[in-house]
């Protein structure tokens, strides 16, 4: 049975299309992915993602815990600060990819995946052992907004009256019972706004009444972040699939003294893994999907489709895909097949449109 | 309300084929591009290739996910809408109105098994 957020009701009486995601029943559209990325390209979005979890650690070793089972740097962080990262199995698989809020001196808040909360917390709460720490999951407290788009700063100010202006990107402050932070998951400006249900659902309404942001469901959610090259955890990050191989070592702090997994990150950095996340640009209009086989010039597998668009933004056919080491070369040419058909492509960068932070 | 039109044949996967003389025209219906939602690509078979009632030709993409098409009758391609390669789009302008594959009818008593336009409007109302 999934569960609903504090939104449901409210995404019902709008027409959107409900799905199941990450254990949760959510709306995946409104109108259509394709308005309503545009809508977050070129002007404002709202997207409600309650689904996503937090957890609270406070107490006398609290930074010491979060250095421990995280893979960034939280060490010597101003107030507000936030961090990417990820939690890592002692073998370098991935537990999680999460953000790290310092709310305070051993004060830490972490937003982690809807789909992995139990697996999240139960991994938190197994390496808890030798910390001082109060470990407080509070995930049926806070609703989510994301509130984002070249348009977003106006409207959380103006609409919501929450003053944000000066908020850098990746720092997060506190407005009485809620925390906001320029955060997102599209590539484009925005915030995302912690608050109990009560607020998540004021806001929600005031948002949607002032016409000044769509609201917008978890397909363009996708579509968005896939454009810049932000991993979604299941496709481009897992158990099997390190950082390293995603490319994400920039947030994996091997100079700290430990944390979880950092071995095997070290030693896959050293000796190379022996596959990588790339970026493959179609020929065709044809749209790899998750799981479509890569294959080489001989029509040998060498990998599989991690995710894969007609990219709304650019107008062609692009995937990731996690392909053996040999073949993850720019410019290297590799095919895609699509049910029956083998269509030539080439990698590229994962990247297939531009990030426009306000940094 | 999705639209139906009387006189094609319809299956339960929401292919229809307009009939004239011994060719049949095979598109999906409007509920098909409704609940699709917006058409990106449509991954169609080539000329002379063969279809088979109940099988797979191709596929319609929408941006999250793609939907096989089934053949409703059996017959050879004769030819492709290939409008359909650059405005993929038109499928949900007019679904009647852009058929995606014209196939010589091999077997014309396959047709009995489809629905009439009144029998798919209720298996659209389930």
């Amino acid at each position: 049975m999934e569960k609903k957020t504090c939104l449901y009701d409210r995404h019902v009486a709008l027409g959107a299309l409900m799905s199941p995601f990450g254990g949760f029943i959510m709306p995946i559209q409104y109108t259509n992915i394709t308005d309503e990325h545009m809508a977050v390209r070129q002007h404002c979005g709202v997207f409600d993602v309650s689904h996503m979890g937090e957890v609270r650690i406070t107490g006398p070793d609290a930074e010491r815990y979060v250095q421990h089972i995280f893979t960034n740097d939280v060490s010597g962080a101003p107030l507000g600060q936030i961090y990417y990262g990820m939690m890592l199995y002692p073998n370098g698989g991935t537990v999680d990819d999460l953000l790290v809020y310092k709310m305070g001196e051993n004060d830490f808040f972490l937003v982690i995946n809807a789909a992995n909360i139990d697996k999240d917390v139960a991994w938190m709460k197994e390496h808890t052992e030798g910390f001082d720490i109060k470990l407080d999951h509070q995930s049926d407290y806070y609703g989510q907004l994301a509130v984002q788009g070249p348009e977003a700063e106006a409207v959380v100010e103006e609409v919501l009256g929450i003053p944000c202006k000066e908020l850098k990107f990746y720092t997060a402050k506190v407005v009485g019972d809620i925390i906001v932070s320029r955060t997102g998951y599209t590539g484009e400006d925005g915030f995302e706004i912690y608050g109990s249900h009560e607020f998540t659902q004021q806001a929600w309404d005031k948002l949607i009444a002032s016409s000044r942001c769509k609201p917008c469901g978890l397909g363009c959610r996708d579509t968005l972040r896939f454009e810049v090259g932000l991993p979604l955890y299941g496709d481009e990050l897992s158990a099997d699939i390190s950082p390293v191989m995603a490319g994400l070592s920039m947030f994996c702090k091997l100079d700290k003294p430990e944390f979880i997994g950092k071995e095997a990150l070290a030693e896959q950095k050293a000796n190379g893994v022996p596959q990588k996340l790339v970026g493959i640009e179609l020929a065709d209009k044809a749209i790899p999907r998750h799981g479509y086989p890569v294959l080489n010039a001989d029509g040998e597998q060498v990998g599989e489709v991690t995710t894969g668009y007609h990219c709304l933004s650019v107008d062609k056919s692009v995937c990731m895909a996690l392909v053996k080491t040999e073949f993850a070369k720019l410019d290297t040419p590799l095919c895609v097949q699509i049910r029956k058909k083998v269509f030539p492509g080439t990698v590229v960068k994962k990247k297939f449109y531009d990030k426009h932070y306000k940094k | 309300m999705s639209k139906v039109i009387e006189g094609l044949y319809y299956s339960e996967s929401h292919e229809y084929v307009r009939v004239e003389g011994e060719y049949g025209f095979i598109g999906i219906t409007d509920y098909a591009q409704h609940a699709l939602g917006n058409v990106v690509y449509v991954d169609m078979p080539e000329v002379d290739d063969e279809v088979t009632a109940g099988e797979e030709f191709g596929a319609v993409e929408s941006v999250k996910a793609a939907s096989d098409l089934i053949s409703p009758v059996s017959g050879t391609v004769v030819e492709v809408n290939e409008a359909l390669e650059d405005e993929p789009e038109l499928l949900n302008k007019d679904a009647f109105g852009n058929w995606i594959i014209k196939v010589q009818l091999s077997d014309p008593a396959e047709l009995d098994a489809l629905m009439d336009a009144k029998a798919y409007e209720s298996h659209c109302a389930e």
